[in-house]
């Protein structure tokens, strides 16, 4: 081939080239439905709590060629809500004040991607952190002057080990540990707060909250299947809480609606509909994507079930929306790994067999939902129990989950070392916990000898505080 | 025709130049701001006015007057773990929070010699100066100016002083606080304010 011939094509090949690869990028929307699979353009495996939504690049490069600026807008339009409700110990703005200049050349803290890269699996661990876990060292290095409990320690073991996190240190500052350094594992009345949807719908002039029976209901006589309609209304929520037919399929006045849009939904239950659109289960549906399904997680499923699509329906049937098949059964028909497993033959699931066979009281059982999906109070409606729907919030790391449920039952201490043992995790807390979380007696340590008093254990004890 | 194009190349291209040539001798914006804005000591002691009466406001009014003299409620650091008043100390830091968030063209916080939280020890020659200038000399300031990263800054350092007999028994009890032998008037602190200057 001579020199001016191969030189054209290469030019023809780069041109082609550059337009193939090109063209999705510049014009997403003009391409949304081209053939071209655009996982092609992955520099990298995305984090698990990205990979869902990794194709919708626009999701989080929300420029072309975008810059920290414009990602840090994404990671705060999806984020910014859960640091907020955590009291982020690390907010921004501890770094961009001017007095840290110094230690930002050492971290840059400012921006989400200094610790958490995307598209770099080699260097991820949990939580999608790309950095060595030595980071508190940059700052806190002389911890130990004014802890003497932190002498010794390993600099990379302060979030390691049950005792710290970078954001949320919500059920692990030091006044909370003592605080609750004498809990006992297990509480004599536990109970999950229970739900008041009731009153939310009376409240709202929605419906009178006085219970309807099946012969009470508005809809149209000649529907077909009414009957079958009618009964399964008649023993749900709706119905006890006195939410009849026509309060949903033509509100207002307004004509009937065989199948009422979500809005209708949204009216009573917007921050659960919001929480399952930021959720791994609903985050494709907020990013314009189709329904995750089974097939698509990395965690083991049930080969059943790996073709379904995940809204609101998979768990909560429009009528039949029972609760207590979405707690545990509609999780369980999916998930299969050794946790999900081995939930029938726990503790948990025993509490929660007793509920439903009315032998304990209502809120006494732990299922799935008990832990992933808490009942938390209503951030619009303070005093109101609603359910999270988001279960990223209380997944990882796993000791989110102390506050919103673990201690609702059991004591700190108990909670930490369960939560801090993998092994314990597997068995769905069968069993008691091999690990021993230190930070409650280094905290009740340094409080006893500041204010000079013996510390509340013997010498013997010393550790198995 | 083709000198008729030419022509009108030619006017187009010298209007462009023309323009471009205008843009370069115009005076950016900043500068004129400079020159009429606010110097930056007389804004940050106005700054530090508000910041100063909200706080004696807040101390004295709500914590001083509901803790220490009604006792009907508490104040805690955790305040919103247990149904209690943020400290004045909290607030203040709050608004400072809030401000940063709002990249406001200035920044402030509250430092102390004596920080019951080390992270809020003086890091800085100008904050180490300035807050053992403002604990030395009652009712001076401190000015300076100091070189942060990039960025230059005039600093100006206010005494924080115990003005209601809550922040001195808050102090003197809590168990991380280094001194515990504050009275009422002493200077526990300062208010370190910083606004960018130059460029």
């Amino acid at each position: 081939m001579s020199g001016k011939r191969g030189a054209l094509l290469w030019a023809v090949l780069s041109i082609t080239g550059t337009i193939i690869l090109g063209l999705p990028m510049l014009m997403p929307e003009q391409m949304q439905a081209s053939p071209i699979d655009r996982t092609i353009f992955l520099p990298g495996d995305t984090t698990d709590g990205h990979y869902q939504i990794e194709i919708e690049c626009d999701a989080c490069h929300t420029e072309r060629f975008s810059d920290k600026t414009s990602m840090q807008g994404a990671c705060v339009e999806c984020h910014a809500a859960e640091l907020e409700r955590v009291d982020d110990s690390h907010p921004r703005t501890k770094f961009t004040d001017p007095r840290n200049a110094d230690r930002v050349e050492l971290l840059d803290a400012r921006w989400c991607i200094t610790c958490h890269q995307e598209h770099r699996p080699e260097i991820t661990s949990t939580m999608g952190l790309s950095l060595p876990e030595d980071y508190c060292y940059r700052c806190h290095e002389n911890i130990a002057e004014e802890r003497p409990t932190h002498v010794d320690l390993p600099f990379d073991s302060c979030s390691n080990s049950g005792c710290h996190n970078f954001h949320d240190n919500k059920a692990l500052y030091e006044d909370f540990l003592v605080d609750h350094r004498a809990d006992p594992d297990f509480r004599e009345a536990a109970f999950v707060p229970l739900r008041d949807f009731k009153s939310i719908a009376v409240g709202r002039e929605i419906a009178s909250g006085e219970p309807l029976a099946p012969a009470d209901h508005d809809a149209p006589r000649d529907l077909p299947d009414l009957d079958v309609w009618v009964e399964e209304w008649s023993v749900s929520g709706h119905a006890d809480s006195g939410v009849n037919c026509r309060d949903c399929h033509a509100p207002e006045e307004t004509a009937w609606v065989d199948k009422p849009k979500l809005a209708v939904c949204e009216s009573c239950h917007s921050l659960e509909h919001e929480g399952f659109l930021a959720s791994r289960h609903g985050m494709r549906i907020a990013a314009g994507l189709p329904k995750m399904t089974p097939g698509q997680a990395r965690l083991p499923m049930h080969e059943e079930a790996l073709d379904r699509s995940l809204d609101c329906n998979q768990c909560h049937g429009a009528h039949a929306y029972d609760t207590r098949f979405a707690a545990v059964d509609a999780c369980l028909e999916c998930h299969v790994d050794d946790h999900s497993e081995s939930y029938a033959a726990s503790p948990h699931a025993a509490l929660w067999e007793k509920e439903l066979a009315g032998e304990a009281p209502a809120g006494s059982g732990v299922s799935c939902a008990t832990c992933h999906l808490p009942r938390i109070a209503d951030p619009r409606e303070p005093g109101r129990t609603r359910v999270a729907h988001n279960q990223n919030d209380f997944l990882r790391p796993r000791d989110k989950m102390i506050r919103s449920s673990c201690l609702e039952c059991h004591g700190l201490a108990f909670s930490l070392d369960s939560l801090a043992d993998p092994a314990l995790v597997d068995t769905n807390f069968t069993g008691r916990s091999t690990v021993k979380v230190k930070s409650i007696h280094y905290a009740t340590k340094l409080r006893w000898q500041l204010e000079g008093k013996p510390p509340p254990w013997s010498e013997a004890d010393k550790g198995n505080e | 025709m083709k000198s008729e194009n030419r022509n009108r190349v030619a006017v187009v291209g010298a209007c462009a130049i023309g323009l471009l040539v205008l843009a370069a001798c115009q005076p950016p914006a900043s500068t004129e701001v400079v020159k009429t804005g606010v110097e930056p000591k007389v804004m940050a002691d106005a700054l530090h006015a508000v910041m100063e009466a909200d706080r004696t406001v807040y101390t004295r009014n709500v914590i001083n007057r509901l803790v220490k003299e009604a006792k009907v409620i508490k104040a805690s650091e955790h305040w919103k773990d247990e149904p209690a008043l943020p400290l004045p100390a909290q607030m203040f830091r709050m608004g400072a929070e809030m401000v940063a968030k709002k990249d406001a063209g200035f920044s402030y916080s509250l430092l102390s010699i004596w920080p019951i939280n080390k992270q809020n020890t003086p890091r800085t020659d100008v904050e180490i100066e300035g807050l053992e200038y403002v604990a030395e000399n009652k009712g001076s300031n401190f000015y300076a100016e100091e070189m942060l990263g990039e960025q230059k800054y005039f600093t100006a350092v206010y005494a924080d002083t115990a003005i209601a007999p809550a922040c001195v028994s808050c102090h003197n009890e809590h168990k991380d606080s280094p001194k515990v032998d504050f009275i009422l008037g002493d200077v526990m602190g300062g208010v370190v304010l910083r606004i960018p200057i130059g460029s």
